[in-house]
């Protein structure tokens, strides 16, 4: 990490924990350029020819091996749009760590919109976390726009969280997702937005295999007067088992609009959705504050647990 | 030393203001085990909340050792050493049984003695210590969580709210034990407790029986429990009772 200023580095452990460089694979993407990159015995990263962007290819059979690709944009103005590729060979068991932090002192807005597809194998175990971040008091807005897409074979499963907490003034996430037989997919969704924040987050989950399964759940807490929509689809086209739940606090003048949808095609297709959205509970703040919390430590507890 | 003064409180009842408690003084020495008891909506937890300031009281005023806390917020009673544990705790997304240990101890307490807290209430500390406060707890374990939180505070008065509603029988020996203990260690401490409870009205120093939002009978408990016990107190909540529906 040697090529990465202060700024970078701080960004860099808010997306993805890093204080120094990890182990196994890792790309690292700073200011729209390469920063680093390590390949390992099973896991190789290229370069796209064609557009800006990796393939990142994983051995069949490769256990217990990571692979680190966080991108960090410090400069105002910049503008991207990435295109990464992975190619999860069949029965590997890998953690996939991503994560975008954009720090924009400066009065132009700073994007990066991230296309990952994931194209996992039979049998193939995949562990996947990625994290937003924005600081940086510039005019300039952070904007991230992340398109993911997930191709699960037989048998595989994948197991997918989406951190966005602090600093993203707009996001319009996408998340697509087909399952062929017995392909396990469990999302966790955490999403905060305040000031005059703007976040949508939609799913779109495709049911194909019989005995496939899919679990998303989201918890997200507006404040200010920031705005969220949770759009939520899941389709069963099989004999199949889907569950999303949206559950989200809403404080100050905040808005959200929850949007679940379930397409059951199938007569053996289980889907079931559940959507909650309230301010804290005054009890919870009550009860808090007879253990000496002040109203406002009570709510961040309160806040901070629900998030976690 | 907690002095109540005159306090009253009403509450919107379908557009009727209803008196909920009536003009009640009573004070609570240090180093006292007081139970308080009486028919249901009597008016004990109210009580109980205006303590603890989750309540303000229409009239009156509360004295903790000499200093009026009438106007203080919950937080400030609770800085000032009042606990409280719920008659009906509150459930928590998130928050883990440690998290709300260590908010309740004030401080970063190692897990070893938030477990302490844990085993104290008779629960197998390393199968809760990480679940979190939700739904998926059942009610009596919620309850014990509920008074090991009170115990973590250590506070210089602590209030029951029916801590026995839902325990199970074993547990109730165990939680017994608990206010025998609590009991013999207070020192420049009180402890009120709100029970129907026979063998909690048994270890009592004073029982306060309150019905219909004043004070029936008050004393040591050599006094007043034979006489809620006997016949004698069986028709006195009747008819407080019969009094109610009347109205
Ligand atoms: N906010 C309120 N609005 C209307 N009525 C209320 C309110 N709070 C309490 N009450 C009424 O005041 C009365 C006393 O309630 P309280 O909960 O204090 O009784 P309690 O003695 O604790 O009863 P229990 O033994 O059932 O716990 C009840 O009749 C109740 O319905
Ligand atoms: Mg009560």
């Amino acid at each position: 990490m040697t090529q990465l200023d202060e700024i970078q580095k701080r960004l860099m452990r808010e997306v993805a924990d890093l204080h120094d460089i990890p182990e196994g694979a890792y790309n690292f993407r700073a200011n729209s350029a390469l920063a680093g990159r390590n390949t390992t015995a099973n896991i190789d990263i290229k370069s796209k020819e064609d557009k800006p962007g990796i393939d990142i290819i994983i051995k069949e059979g490769t256990k217990n091996e990571s692979v680190h690709i966080p991108v960090v944009l410090s400069q105002s103005g910049l503008k991207e749009t990435v295109y990464n590729d992975f190619y999860v060979g069949d029965n590997s068991d890998v953690l996939i760590v991503a994560g975008c932090g954009i720090d924009n002192c400066g009065t132009q807005d700073s994007e990066h919109d991230g296309i990952h597809r994931f194209f996992v194998g039979k049998n193939a175990k995949v562990k996947y976390v990625e994290k937003h971040y924005g600081s940086g008091d510039g005019k300039g807005k952070r904007i991230l726009n992340p398109v993911t897409e997930v191709y699960m074979d037989e048998g595989s499963s994948m197991e997918m969280e989406m951190v966005q907490i602090k600093g993203v003034d707009s996001t319009e996430r996408t998340t697509k997702a087909e399952l062929k037989a017995d392909a396990k997919l469990v999302v966790h969704e955490r999403l905060m937005t305040h000031g005059e924040q703007k976040a949508l987050s939609i799913y779109k989950v495709d049911l194909n295999g019989k005995g496939s399964s899919a679990d998303i759940v989201s918890r997200s807490v507006a404040r200010d007067n920031s705005y969220q929509k949770l759009d939520m689809c899941i389709l069963g086209n099989e004999e199949c088992s889907g569950h999303t739940e949206c559950d989200s606090i809403i404080m100050d003048n905040g808005r959200i609009l929850a949007v679940p949808s379930l397409e059951a095609n199938s007569v053996d297709a289980m889907l079931v959705h559940e959507a909650a959205i309230g301010k804290i509970a005054g009890d919870q703040l009550t009860k808090l504050m007879t253990l000496g919390l002040t109203e406002q430590e009570a709510e961040e507890q309160i806040i901070n647990g629900f998030l976690k | 030393m907690l002095e109540l003064k005159n306090i009253s409180f009403t509450a919107d009842n379908d557009g009727e203001e209803k008196e909920i408690i009536k003009d009640i003084s009573l004070t609570i020495d240090d180093d006292k085990f007081t139970v308080i008891t009486g028919p249901n909506g009597g008016g004990k937890s109210t009580l109980a909340k205006i303590i603890a300031g989750i309540q303000k009281p229409l009239s009156g005023h509360l004295f903790l050792d000499g200093q009026d806390i009438t106007d203080m917020s919950i937080t400030d009673r609770a800085k000032a050493g009042i606990g409280f544990a719920f008659q009906q705790p509150v459930r928590f997304k998130g928050l883990t049984v440690l998290d709300l240990l260590r908010i309740a101890s004030g401080k970063t307490i190692k897990v070893s003695e938030a477990c302490s807290y844990l085993s104290e209430v008779g629960l197998c500390a390393k199968d809760y210590i990480n679940r979190e406060v939700n739904s998926s707890l059942s009610g009596g374990e919620l309850k014990r969580i509920e008074i090991a939180t009170v115990l973590a505070r250590d506070p210089k008065l602590a209030v029951f709210d029916e801590p026995e509603a839902g325990i199970d029988l074993w547990s109730f020996q165990n939680l017994i034990r608990i206010f025998e203990n609590m009991r013999k260690t207070v020192s420049g401490r009180s402890i009120i407790v709100i029970s129907h409870q026979e063998r909690i009205l048994n270890i009592a120093d004073e029982i306060i029986v309150l019905a219909d939002g004043a004070i029936l009978k008050r004393g040591p408990k050599d006094v007043i429990l034979p006489e809620i016990t006997g016949t004698d107190s069986a028709v006195t909540s009747c008819e407080m009772l019969d009094k109610e529906v009347r109205k």
